[in-house]
């Protein structure tokens, strides 16, 4: 009986075992004399969304940059999968990249190239696909989950802010990643099409089981979206917790964020 | 991000320098490390010769048909008209042909590759491609160089052909000679020592055009002014390596082929 009473234990424990997809440590950087980022601390969860609220040029995005090693750290450690980014060889960074979907403030597209073409450009040329048929099927899959579809053979010119967005989101969600970094993923949009992009993010984390870092302004797109929400200002995060929490606290600085919201 | 205002002026350009020495090993290691991207190379290629074909045959044209009203004067005040056609053939072939085309296209063609990756940079979609792991550099660096490379020779040749029929018709302006003789002396004029070292020069122009443009575009700011600033330093930059890769070419000719 107590034999099986311990394996339930065990069985219990390894569920609520998380496993550290993403670790930072009194992450630094500075441009210039102007320090952006001061002490910044944040562990990311296997299938966990966190939202990163603060004030424009607090260096949310310098934070995610350095996640994929655009930006290389001053001081401080930033560990994916158990790996230091800043310590990785080219090679390395290229198979972590692709692990790691990256959702840029405008979409990015390609605007070269047709939005089947913007999808094709990373199968063909990172995971090096030449089954065409494979490569038509994951294209279409993608498009038919952000609901663009129909729009396969237009040009990124030809698509509205929110349109591109997607695009840049099923370009982005092609190769699989296991983890998604969104930097301001509904900036610029009007509520409805934001609220889409919330839900559709939302709804890939839970179909996907990615683990993302979401940044934005937006309170509505943080309460949909957020299992965990930081708080940065001055170049650390002074505020954890859930939204629900962090709408309670009496912080006059985390209260700033939350004022508007009922 | 933000330029650092701290450093001195001399440090920048020397980091300036660095930097464009390590970009061309990149370029350069690059070239041979598979994966060709020959689609768009091709695109390149088209999108940079052919789309210049009517600019350069137009500048080539009227500066075939200028310089033989220009020089006719002088030659006939010596009694030398007939010359026209040698001299022009020489000229044109040896010099004026190669670097009026090379800065043709470096006002068309760095310009607007500098403009290009200057706004892809802007967009993010520089960024985009650096963390969706694939080689930026492969492949919108090497394609493009390797383009104008390529492109500009052949440009320049086609602005010879075209700029001696403008001379044809600036010689028949004045004087009289049929199409058969006119070629027959600018062909008797020019040497194999005429027309290798300039096509040489031209594919070292072309190189220079879109290592300038490539360069100046990969490396721009964020900002949108940014675009407007790496076209036109790219197109300075470029026009003044035109200069300095010409003045080079003509020492090494003038040592190897005019003793």
């Amino acid at each position: 009986m107590n034999l099986v009473k311990e394996e339930a234990k065990k069985t219990e424990s390894t569920a609520n075992t998380k496993e550290v997809v993403i670790e930072i440590k009194g992450l630094a950087k500075s441009f210039g004399k102007k320090e952006v980022l001061k002490d910044i601390n944040l562990e990311l969860d296997r299938g966990e969304n966190v939202v990163i609220l603060g004030r424009s040029g607090s260096g949310k995005s310098v934070t995610i940059e350095c996640i994929v090693g655009l930006l290389k750290q001053d001081a401080g450690s930033v560990k994916v999968f158990g790996a230091e980014v800043a310590d990785m060889t080219d090679k390395e960074l290229k198979a972590l990249r692709i692990k790691v979907g990256f959702l840029f403030q405008g979409g990015a597209l390609y605007d070269s190239m047709t939005i089947r073409e913007n999808l094709e450009f990373p199968l063909t040329r990172i995971l090096k696909l030449d089954d065409q048929k494979e490569i038509d099927k994951r294209v279409e899959d993608c498009l038919d989950s952000v609901g663009l579809l129909d729009s396969i053979d237009k040009m990124p010119s030809d698509l509205s802010g929110g349109m591109r967005k997607r695009a840049g989101l099923a370009r982005t969600l092609v190769v699989y990643p296991e983890i998604m970094l969104y930097d301001e993923p509904t900036t610029g949009l009007d509520p409805i099409t934001s609220r889409e992009i919330s839900e559709l993010i939302l709804s890939l984390q839970k179909k996907n089981k990615t683990s993302s870092i979401i940044i934005t302004h937006d309170m509505e797109c943080a309460r949909i979206v957020a299992d965990r929400v930081v708080i940065m200002d001055d170049g650390r995060y002074i505020a954890e917790g859930s939204f629900d929490e962090l709408h309670r606290s009496g912080d006059k600085i985390v209260g700033a964020y939350f004022k508007d919201i009922l | 991000m933000a330029e650092d205002i701290t450093i001195p002026a001399w440090k920048k350009w020397l980091q300036d320098i660095g930097d464009q020495v390590g970009f061309f090993i990149d370029f350069f290691k690059n070239i041979f490390t598979g994966g060709f991207e020959w689609s768009e190379f091709v695109r390149q290629c088209y999108e940079i010769g052919y789309r210049s074909i009517a600019l350069v045959s137009i500048t080539a044209f009227i500066m075939g048909l200028v310089l033989v009203v220009q020089l006719r004067p002088a030659l006939a005040a010596y009694g030398a008209a007939s010359t026209l056609p040698a001299t022009l053939s020489v000229s044109f072939v040896r010099e004026l042909g190669p670097v009026i085309i090379g800065l043709i296209c470096a006002g068309k063609i760095a310009s607007s590759i500098g403009a290009e990756l200057g706004s892809m940079k802007v967009t993010e979609q520089l960024d985009a491609m650096e963390v969706s792991g694939a080689n930026a550099i492969q492949y919108l660096v090497v394609t493009r160089i390797l383009a104008t490379t390529f492109m500009v020779p052949l440009l320049s040749l086609l602005g010879d052909v075209v700029g001696l029929f403008g001379g044809f018709l600036g010689v028949n302006i004045r004087d009289s000679i049929s199409f058969h003789l006119y070629f027959v002396k600018v062909i008797a004029s020019l040497d194999f020592s005429d027309f290798l070292p300039a096509l040489i020069k031209t594919v070292f122009f072309g190189l220079a055009i879109g290592f300038v443009g490539c360069y100046k575009g990969f490396r721009s700011n964020k900002g949108t002014e940014s675009v407007g600033v790496a076209a036109n330093s790219a197109v300075v930059t470029a026009s003044l390596w035109i200069f300095v890769i010409d003045a080079i070419a003509v020492q090494i000719t003038s040592l190897l082929f005019y003793k």
